[in-house]
């Protein structure tokens, strides 16, 4: 069993009118099971109100299931005695970069976490100082979080959740945000952490570029799991993609288009040395 | 440009006040302000500009910065100097109408001004030379007796600190929807006072619907963070007194018997 498991997870929002009475359901997840191997970059493509926010929220208790069971590391995420341990070992980054950060500097936002889950000090600042380096952010320590670009934002809230110590991180669109530097600067950061640190990333987005280096992709669609597989099997099915309203990368797109033109190329060419390598091989045929 | 404002009048130099742990100073400027509503003669005074003169040395920042917290109160100043000059009975100097200017009342008159002028400089010091971060965490460890009554001095001083956070962010937030509705034709500058009032409405509901958005984000990230209140919490700079804390504490312990031995003695 990996560190995340969900099994068969439902999630209702529902809206009361003004007699308690239910007046609308709105299901936003209908039964999905994943499980997630240990130290794995897992991405979650889908477009808006598939369900992807939901899940994540459900990923550390900040959700409860409205059926169905998430696991985190063995742990139920409804179970109130390990709620916290729950959120310990699962970190959560948001979308919004400002909303997210607590702290008047840099430093002291980074040792908010460790600060509730009650670390002693000289350990908060060894690992707010190893969060830093980990993200880059070491030389931004002292300044507010207001100068700071978006992407060095959600770095700092990386480096927050880093300080927790945890075994796995979610990001729920952390780039929907950014401009694309900065979406370029996370999206890095995040591999890193994932390759050098064994962190298991749960990253939740809509930008087909950001999940060409995942382990795995998986798409969600009206609160169903719909594709699961590697990235290149998953964008060799580009007409499956389109019919849950999801792009391609551009490179795939063209590859894609070439093809049903009638070139010999393979499925699932996922970036642009690949398929210039493809075509000048043809190129060398004819 | 917005995010450059800064909060408070923290000026930003290393000085033995600056070093000094807020409560301290905290504590000091109240045992200051109460000396000085105790002092009724001219010695005691004497002991207040001691007090002031060393604070003013020991923080290092230009005299102009302390003196600048004084126009704000120039009005007052005015208003409880002419009230006291005319309205007090007593030995007439000149008089004219129904208005006389007593001795006595230039003696109450001079003495009000000064307590008045110490007591915004000496508050003026403490905002100078404390960080508003350090002043929330001094203000909570200082009250932290209320909490055995149940205060919720945590929740306050944590709403203060995350408050002074997002008062740039809602500047610029302000910025941008009044430069949105303008586009939209909205006129924010012309009209009396009732008029420009009305056409705060289109600025202050979606600033207020964005603020309660945002409060949500906020409440959901600290939740994830584990955030569940101060029980249990531990300090990344927790306060401690110091050599020079103590020493301070000393220099309080003189001045408040300085004052109280000329109220009782002279």
């Amino acid at each position: 069993m990996g560190i995340i498991k969900a099994v068969n997870l439902i999630f209702d929002y529902i809206r009361h009118d003004e007699e308690e009475n239910k007046d609308e359901i709105n299901h936003a997840l209908r039964g999905v099971t994943l499980d997630i191997k240990e130290g794995s970059f897992v991405a979650i493509l889908g477009h808006n109100g598939s369900g992807k926010s939901t899940f994540a929220k459900l990923m550390n208790g900040l959700l409860l299931p409205s059926d169905g069971t998430v696991y985190i590391s063995n742990m139920k995420t409804d179970d109130e005695e390990h709620l916290w341990d729950v959120r310990k070992t699962a970190g959560m980054v948001f979308q919004n970069p400002d909303n997210q950060i607590i702290g008047n500097i840099v430093e002291e936002d980074v040792g908010f976490g460790p600060e509730n889950i009650g670390t002693p000090t000289e350990e908060i600042w060894e690992r707010v100082d190893q969060s830093l380096e980990a993200v880059g952010m070491t030389a931004y320590r002292l300044q507010s979080p207001n100068k700071l670009s978006g992407g060095q934002k959600q770095r700092v809230a990386i480096a927050g959740v880093m300080a927790m110590r945890p075994q796995c991180i979610v990001l729920d669109e952390p780039t929907a945000m950014l401009d694309p530097n900065g979406r370029r600067e996370v999206i890095k950061t995040i591999h890193e952490l994932n390759r050098q640190e064994r962190i298991t990333v749960l990253l939740i987005t809509h930008y087909m570029e950001e999940v060409i280096d995942a382990d795995r992709v998986v798409v969600m669609d009206d609160g169903h799991v719909v594709m699961d597989g590697a990235p290149k099997e998953i964008f060799s099915r580009v007409s499956e993609l389109k019919q849950y309203s999801l792009d391609v990368p551009q490179v795939t797109e063209l590859a894609y288009e070439l093809k049903q033109a009638g070139m010999e190329l393979p499925d699932g060419i996922l970036s642009i040395d690949e398929l210039a390598d493809r075509l000048a091989a043809h190129k060398g045929l004819l | 440009m917005l995010r450059d404002i800064t909060l408070g009048q923290y000026y930003p130099v290393d000085s033995f006040l600056h070093r000094l742990d807020p409560r301290t100073k905290l504590f000091g400027t109240l045992v200051y302000i109460i000396s000085l509503f105790i002092a009724d003669h001219i010695w005691a005074y004497a002991a207040a500009v001691l007090f002031l003169a060393a604070a003013i040395v020991l923080s290092r920042v230009p005299v102009k910065f302390m003196v600048r917290g004084l126009k704000a109160i120039v009005f007052l100043l005015l208003i409880s100097v002419s009230f006291n000059l005319f309205l007090t009975p007593g030995r007439a100097i000149f008089k004219i109408g129904f208005l006389q200017m007593t001795w006595e009342g230039v003696e109450i008159a001079v003495f009000m001004a000064v307590r008045l002028i110490f007591l915004v400089m000496g508050s003026t010091i403490l905002t100078l030379t404390t960080t508003p971060n350090q002043l929330t965490d001094g203000l909570e460890k200082s009250l932290g007796i209320f909490k055995k009554i149940g205060a919720p001095v945590h929740e306050v001083s944590m709403m203060m600190s995350i408050a002074l956070r997002f008062i740039p962010i809602l500047i610029e937030e302000t910025d941008k929807i009044m430069k949105a509705q303008m586009a939209r034709g909205a006129d924010f500058e012309s009209g009396n006072l009732i008029q420009k009032a009305k056409a705060m409405i289109p600025l202050l509901v979606p600033l207020f619907i964005s603020a309660f958005r945002r409060a949500t984000d906020l409440a959901m990230a600290m939740e994830a963070r584990c955030y569940r209140g101060g029980e249990g919490r531990t300090k990344m700079k927790p306060l401690c007194y110091e050599r020079r804390d103590h020493l301070t504490y000393l220099f309080y312990l003189f001045y408040v018997i300085a004052v109280l031995s000329v109220k009782i003695v002279l």
